[in-house]
C-alpha cells in the first residue's frame, strides 16, 4: 500500500483516475494547482487506486494524503 | 649491490612489515566488509587512481603497535584522469577506521601536501570516529582532529575537495563530508550523524534506525548534506572520477575544454516547452537538447528537485547549469532549493566554471510555513551567491521569470554577461492572473454580471500581457537578445567562447557579511 501525498499546499485542479482503476508507476493521477502552477502528481508504484481522499476544488496542505494505492 | 646476509635480514624485516601493513586489519574484518559489499581500502585506491603507481606517506604509522597497520588510514598521492590528487582513505578493518593521533596527523599532512601542491583533495571516509581511549592525543590539541576541519575550510575554493562516503562518518567526523564540495554516498552503507541512534535513545529518548538518523538516502533526499546517491562503491568511484574531470587542479587554473559532442537526439525545444506558462514540462529533456550527450553530471538530483543543478559541457566547454524544474513543485523556489542553488554557484565560481541559468520560475514560495522556516534569508543566500559570482553568467529566460525568481536566476540587474530570452519568455513581478487580481480585485468583484466580469478580466489580462511583451523588454534593452529555440545551443556555445577571457576584479574588502 502506498499513500500519495501533496508535495506542496494548493488546490486540487483535477483527478485523473477513479477508485478501483489500475495505474502504472509514473502515471499522472491528479493535478494540484499552487502558485498558479499545475503540479502533476504521479503514481510512485504501479497498482490499483484504493481510495481518493480529496475532491476537485478542495484545498490540500503539504504532506496531506491525496490517494491510497494498493498493490 | 649484492645482498649480504645483513641486508637480506634488513629487507626481510621490511618486507614483513610491509606485508602486515598491506594486509590491513584482522581477516574477520575483511570478511565482514565483503558481506556488506564493501571493498578493502587498498582496492578502493586501485579503482580510483589511473594506475597503481601512486606514492604513499606515513605507511608505517603505528607499525610498532602490531595491530594498527597504517594507523587505520592510507594517505596517498596519485593520478586521476591524468591529474595529480591527494587522498586520505580510512581502513575500516583497522579498529573500524577510528582515528588515533597518528591517523589524524597523517590526514593533516596529506591536506598540507594538497595545499602546497595546489591539487584536489579526496576523502574516502569509512570511520567510526575518534578513538576515545586516545582522545588527549588526537582531539583537543593544535594538531588534533579539529585541525582537519580547519584545513578543509582553509582549502575550500582553493582546490576541489571531494568526499566519498563508504561507511559511517560519525560525530565530529561527520564534518569532513560537510566541508567538502561534494559528497557521494553509497546507499545501505554510508551514514553521517552527530549522535548515533543508540546515543539518541539514551540521551533524548528517541528511537530510530540508522537509516532514519543519517542514512545515505535520507541525506541525499531530505537533509541535503549528501549530493550523489549511488548503489555500489565502484559506482561511487566512477562518479568521483567523472566529477573531477570538470575541474581544474586549483582555483588559479581554468577548466579544460574537451572534445565537442553533439546533443542527444530528441524532441525540439519548440515541442518540449508548452505555450501555457502554467503547464508543467520536464526541464531535463530541454537540458539534454542543449548539452553534449552524456555530459550532464547531476548534483543533488534527489534533493529540492524544483531546481536542477549540474555540470555539463556545451561543445566541450564546461558549464554549471541551474534550471528551474516546472515538473516538480511547479519550479517554485523554496528554502532548500535556494540553499542548493547558492552552494552550486559558489562551487562553480570558485573553480572558474561559467554559469548558465535556465529560468522558468513562478517565484519564491509564500505562506506561513516557509516564512517561519526563513525563506527570506535562504532566498537572500541564493541571490547573494549569484550576485557575487564573477565567472561568466548567462541567463536564459525560457518561459516565465516572476518576482525574486528573476533575480535569483541572474536577471538583468545582476550583471549577467548576457540575458537571452526565448520567444516564450515572460518577465514580470507576477503572472497575469495574479497581477490582475491584485490590482483590480475590487472592480472585478463589483461587476455583477458574470459575462461582463469575465470580459473585463480577459481585457485586463490582455493589457497586462502587452505590457510585459518580450519584444517590448528587448526594445527597452532590458534583455539583450531573443533567440529562436532551435538556435539556443549554438548561441550558448558561441557565448561561452566569447566570455572565456572574462576577468572581473573582486570588490576591495575582506569579505561580505552574507545571509546564511
Amino acid at each position: 500500500m502506498k499513500e500519495l501525498k501533496a508535495s506542496m499546499a494548493g488546490t486540487v485542479l483535477n483527478v485523473l483516475v477513479v477508485e478501483g482503476e489500475a495505474v502504472s508507476a509514473g502515471q499522472a493521477v491528479l493535478t494540484i494547482e499552487s502558485m498558479k502552477m499545475e503540479i502533476p502528481v504521479e503514481a510512485e508504484i504501479g497498482g490499483t487506486v484504493e481510495k481518493i481522499h480529496v475532491e476537485v476544488g478542495g484545498f490540500v496542505n503539504e504532506e496531506e494524503t491525496l490517494m491510497t494505492l494498493g498493490e | 649491490m649484492t645482498k649480504t646476509s645483513e641486508t637480506t635480514g634488513y629487507n626481510e624485516r621490511l618486507e614483513q612489515k610491509l606485508a602486515t601493513i598491506f594486509a590491513g586489519g584482522h581477516p574477520k574484518y575483511h570478511e565482514k566488509m565483503k558481506e556488506s559489499n564493501k571493498l578493502f581500502v587498498r582496492d578502493r585506491l586501485k579503482l580510483l587512481f589511473d594506475d597503481e603507481n601512486y606514492a604513499e606517506d606515513g605507511r608505517f604509522a603505528n607499525v610498532e603497535a602490531g595491530d594498527l597497520p597504517a594507523d587505520g588510514v592510507v594517505t596517498a598521492i596519485g593520478k586521476v584522469n591524468g591529474q595529480t590528487v591527494c587522498v586520505m582513505a580510512n581502513d575500516s578493518t583497522v579498529k573500524a577506521g577510528s582515528w588515533g593521533s597518528r591517523t589524524v596527523e597523517k590526514i593533516i599532512r596529506i591536506q598540507e601536501t594538497a595545499e602546497k601542491m595546489q591539487v584536489p583533495m579526496l576523502y574516502l571516509v569509512d570511520s567510526a570516529g575518534a578513538r576515545i581511549t586516545d582522545q588527549l592525543d588526537m582531539f583537543p590539541n593544535r594538531r588534533g582532529a579539529g585541525r582537519i576541519f580547519h584545513n578543509q575550510v582553509r582549502m575550500s575554493g582553493m582546490v576541489p575537495q571531494i568526499c566519498l562516503l563508504f561507511g559511517p562518518s560519525a560525530a565530529g567526523g561527520a564534518y569532513i563530508p560537510a566541508f567538502c564540495d561534494i559528497v557521494i554516498m553509497v546507499e545501505g552503507n554510508a551514514s553521517m550523524y552527530l549522535g548515533s541512534p543508540r546515543m539518541a535513545e539514551k540521551v533524548i529518548g528517541e528511537k530510530v534506525t540508522l537509516e532514519e538518523m543519517g542514512g545515505a538516502r535520507m541525506h541525499c533526499t531530505v537533509s541535503g548534506v549528501g549530493d550523489v546517491l549511488v548503489s555500489t562503491e565502484e559506482e561511487a568511484i566512477e562518479e568521483a572520477r567523472r566529477y573531477l574531470a570538470f575541474f581544474p587542479a586549483n582555483f588559479a587554473i581554468k577548466p579544460e575544454k574537451l572534445e565537442a559532442k553533439a546533443a542527444k537526439a530528441g524532441r525540439t525545444l519548440e515541442a518540449i516547452i508548452p505555450e501555457n506558462q502554467n503547464a508543467p514540462f520536464d526541464m531535463y529533456e530541454l537540458i539534454d537538447q542543449l548539452v553534449d550527450e552524456g555530459s550532464f553530471f547531476d548534483i543533488k538530483k534527489l534533493f529540492a528537485g524544483e531546481l536542477i543543478t549540474g555540470l555539463a559541457r556545451i561543445d566541450g566547454q564546461a558549464v554549471g547549469i541551474l534550471a528551474n524544474q516546472p515538473k516538480v513543485k511547479g519550479g517554485v523556489l523554496f528554502g532548500d532549493s535556494a540553499d542548493k542553488g547558492a552552494k552550486f554557484i559558489n562551487l562553480c565560481d570558485a573553480f572558474s566554471i561559467p554559469l548558465l541559468f535556465l529560468a522558468d520560475v513562478p517565484g519564491f514560495m509564500i505562506g506561513t510555513k516557509v516564512e517561519r522556516a526563513g525563506i527570506i534569508r535562504h532566498g537572500a543566500k541564493f541571490i547573494a551567491a549569484m550576485s557575487s559570482a564573477t565567472v561568466p553568467k548567462i541567463s536564459v529566460i525560457v518561459r516565465k521569470a516572476y518576482g525574486a525568481g528573476l533575480y535569483a536566476m541572474a536577471g538583468p540587474a545582476f550583471e549577467p554577461d548576457v540575458c537571452i530570452a526565448l520567444p516564450t519568455a515572460q518577465i514580470a513581478v507576477m503572472g497575469p492572473e495574479a497581477a490582475v487580481n491584485a490590482v483590480y480585485s475590487n472592480k472585478i468583484e463589483a461587476i455583477e454580471d458574470p459575462k461582463e466580469r469575465l470580459k473585463y478580466v480577459q481585457e485586463k489580462h490582455q493589457e497586462y500581457k502587452e505590457e510585459i511583451d518580450i519584444y517590448k523588454l528587448a526594445s527597452e534593452l532590458i534583455i539583450d537578445e531573443i533567440v529562436a529555440p532551435y538556435q539556443l545551443r549554438d548561441v550558448l556555445s558561441q557565448r561561452l567562447s566569447i566570455y572565456e577571457t572574462k576577468d572581473l576584479p573582486l570588490p576591495y574588502r575582506k569579505h561580505g557579511v552574507y545571509p546564511v
